[in-house]
């Protein structure tokens, strides 16, 4: 019967894989490893970071701007500097993200209610912190104009932002990243173990005696997609379980959605990496191969960079990468109650990409006998 | 398929001079990479995909980011300030009268804010009472989230500027000049590039390294070679070598297109550029040798190198994550990053120069590390013989 032999190489297939306790091991811990400490340490907040302030204003208002830096939590240690020749140093050493230049008018200028200004230098190497650091500087600058004699009398007058964060109301961070990583962590490790599969039979010569077996070449595929479809699953839940009772997202949408999506998600990445398997001569290969679709999947998902402010001649590429799709399911799941037409919207183009790559990888899979 | 035959005539020449001996083994580990398309593919191919993207698709520059805007009750003043927003080259705003009218489309992300101009705004303007404007975003996004409210900020500030503040005639009390010293547009290009380039030598010299030498531990070609005459040292030595030089290649062909095509400026000298990258790849390739050691096996050596080089490369550096912010516990791991101590090294080579103050406490601890990571790949490659 057909189902027995395919239920035959689905079992030869897990022993590959499990038979090793080291081959276990490389399952569970790297995922999990990899999913703690990033979402740990990706944050856009910043923080403890180190500041210096060139203070030449002899007045009172200039040591009060740098009482008020002093006393942000946001920065680790403040130096005061004795010239620009320090602060050159400081940052070009990197010892400081920034230096707050305070002129010697500063305080007269507010004292007689004239309009005056600040330096501020960042550092343009690391331009992600350096712009978060001079957008909490300008906070502080903003709070002491607001207490100045001048500010005091136009305060009444000025226009106030209420924020609202919908979804995510302290903006954790973490509440993005962890979905984020589930669906990341998740294709490195389902294209990689698919990637070998074929590769490791043809590589050791194994993959002749599976060719001379009853086995047709769709049951054949279909052995190889099925074992590491389970393990993806296997791992995605052991990722929900972390994010939901140690990170503590909230998961507001439903987990039929989110596991419907997982299972189109994780064919879609089995169909690329057999594809990349079929292709491959030798592990090498295929463990270099699908780190090429790798690298550029996850730089192209979405993930760190909104796909709208790509080039519009990029845009079109993201619509074959899987990751693009799962991303908003399991984001939208986990944080905005995502509505099942949007569900099924991101679905149906991860089904194509599986049937899609199966086929191509059944084809060339084929081709590569003859 | 050369390996035995290579190693079998090397066991053949006692004779042979030690200079000679290692000129052989290196020869047969250049051939092995020029004739496999993976290792070109990586040391190549990808570098330039990924300079790319970084070039082009990555891009974490301001573009219009679409806006619902809300105008409760037209008045000349809520009109005037909706007029800010819809000639703001930031915003792509769609208007309505309801805050109802977006919130599914907030959901399902085809806006990225709501922006309401409540109806008792003109009311509290006229009256210098404190008037208000709600800015919502979703915070399920929130890189996306603090644009838009930031960009909110500068829309309101500049309309507020215009239109009144009548105690310092439109000028703010205290003007904040930012200047980005190296970087003084902020490109993102400028330190994204650069620090791919880190992460090229990082696949190159660890993830490359330890699938080759893992596959000859898997095969048993490395114990043959290990019966040959060579001793350890100059076995691993000539293993790595080929690969020192390629990643060393790979890196100036980044070098080449980052300055070249994405007009990345170069400002220091290229003897520090070598100096440093040279010095990186030294623990690189250590850490390599080590991988394969341990695990003499493809699929356990590509995962390892992804767990401790790669995604530490990517997030534990510095590159895109600011080390000082991060948790105790993973500020300690970073220091085992050799990708930590280049990057910005590297970064200042590109955008500020040539710093040695900088440059020499880094270099100290890459070849400490390449030292210690040299060691234990030596000594488990002998004990795994013994």
């Amino acid at each position: 019967m057909w189902w027995m032999r395919i239920k035959a190489l689905i079992i030869k297939e897990f022993l590959a894989l499990l038979r090793d306790p080291r081959g276990r091991a490389v399952l569970i811990a790297p995922p999990i490893i990899q999913l703690l400490v990033f979402s740990y340490a990706a944050t856009l907040e910043v923080t403890n970071v180190d500041i210096m302030v060139l203070n030449r204003d002899a007045g009172s208002w200039g040591q009060e701007l740098a009482h008020r830096i002093e006393g942000a939590p946001t920065f680790r240690t403040i130096t005061h500097a004795q010239g620009p020749e320090a602060v050159r140093d400081a940052i070009d050493t990197q010892k400081v993200i920034a230096a707050v230049q305070i002129g010697p008018s500063f305080s007269r200028d507010i004292e007689a209610g004239l309009p005056t200004d600040i330096e501020i230098i960042l550092d343009g190497r690391k331009s992600n912190a350096s712009q978060i650091v001079g957008g909490y500087l300008d906070q502080i600058i903003d709070g002491l104009a607001a207490d100045t004699p001048a500010g005091q009398r136009s305060a009444s007058a000025a226009v106030d932002i209420v924020p609202r964060n919908w979804f995510n109301p302290n903006l954790i961070y973490q509440w993005f990243m962890v979905p984020n990583l589930i669906a990341s962590i998740a294709l490195i490790i389902g294209l990689i173990v698919t990637a070998l599969s074929i590769a490791r039979e043809r590589e050791l010569g194994t993959l002749d005696q599976l060719l001379v077996s009853p086995l047709r070449t769709s049951e054949i595929l279909l052995g190889k997609l099925t074992p590491p479809i389970l393990i993806g699953l296997f791992n995605i839940t052991l990722y929900i379980l972390a994010a939901v009772f140690l990170f503590e997202v909230p998961l507001r949408g439903s987990l039929l959605f989110l596991y419907g999506g997982a299972i189109f998600y994780l064919a879609a990445v089995v169909g690329v990496g057999l594809f990349i398997s079929a292709m491959a001569m030798t592990q090498q290969q295929a463990i270099l191969g699908a780190f090429l679709f790798m690298v550029p999947a996850m730089l192209l998902s979405g993930f760190a960079t909104p796909i709208e402010n790509m080039p519009a001649w990029l845009q079109p590429v993201t619509l074959i990468n899987p990751l693009r799709y799962f991303l908003v399911i399991v984001n939208g799941v986990f944080l905005r109650d995502l509505p099942i037409g949007e569900v099924v919207k991101n679905t149906v183009p991860l089904a194509f990409i599986a049937v899609g790559t199966l086929s191509a990888a059944a084809w060339l899979f084929r081709r590569r006998l003859e | 398929m050369s390996e035995p035959e290579v190693a079998h005539q090397a066991a053949e020449a006692p004779s042979l001079g030690r200079g000679r001996r290692f000129v052989a083994l290196v020869r047969k580990e250049s051939f092995q990479i020029v004739r496999d398309p993976s290792s070109i593919l990586i040391a190549f191919v990808l570098p330039i995909i990924l300079l790319f993207i970084f070039g082009y698709g990555v891009s974490l520059d301001a573009t219009r980011t679409r806006v619902g805007l809300v105008v409760e009750s037209a008045t000349p003043v809520t009109q005037s300030l909706a007029a800010s927003f819809q000639a703001s080259t930031y915003f792509d705003v769609i208007n309505g009268h309801d805050r109802r009218e977006f919130e599914q489309d907030l959901v399902i992300r085809r806006v990225h804010g709501i922006i309401v101009i409540p109806s008792t705004f003109a009311g509290d303007y006229a009256a210098s009472d404190a008037p208000k404007i709600e800015v919502i975003v979703d915070g399920s996004d929130p890189n996306t989230a603090s644009f838009v409210q930031s960009y909110a900020q500068g829309v309101v500030a500049a309309w507020t500027g215009l239109n009144g503040a009548e105690s310092t005639g439109g000028v703010p009390i205290i003007t904040v000049n930012q200047r980005f010293w190296f970087n003084a547009e902020l490109i993102s290009r400028n330190f994204l590039v650069p620090g791919a380039i880190a992460i090229v030598m990082t696949l190159v010299g660890t993830l490359l390294t330890s699938l080759v030498i893992a596959r000859e531990w898997e095969r048993g070609t490395m114990e043959a070679m290990m019966a040959t005459p060579v001793t350890a040292a100059e076995l691993l030595a000539g293993k790595i070598l080929p690969y020192f030089i390629l990643g060393l290649a790979s890196m100036t062909l980044c070098v080449l297109l980052a300055v070249f095509l994405f007009g990345v400026p170069f400002r220091g000298s290229l003897l520090a550029l070598y100096v440093l990258s040279a010095t990186f790849l030294i623990p690189a390739l250590g850490q390599g040798l080590l991988i394969s050691a341990v695990t003499k096996n493809q699929f356990l050596a590509s995962q390892l190198a992804i767990t401790t080089a790669f995604m530490p490369a990517f997030l534990l550096s510095g590159f895109l994550f600011e080390i000082n912010s991060m948790p105790r516990v993973i500020q300690w791991v970073t220091m085992i990053v050799p990708a930590r101590y280049l990057i910005p090294s590297l970064l200042t080579v590109f955008l500020a120069g040539d710093i040695w103050s900088m440059f020499l406490p880094a270099i100290a601890i890459m070849l400490l590390m390449g030292a210690a990571l040299f060691a234990m790949a030596a000594r488990n490659t002998r004990k795994r013989i013994g």
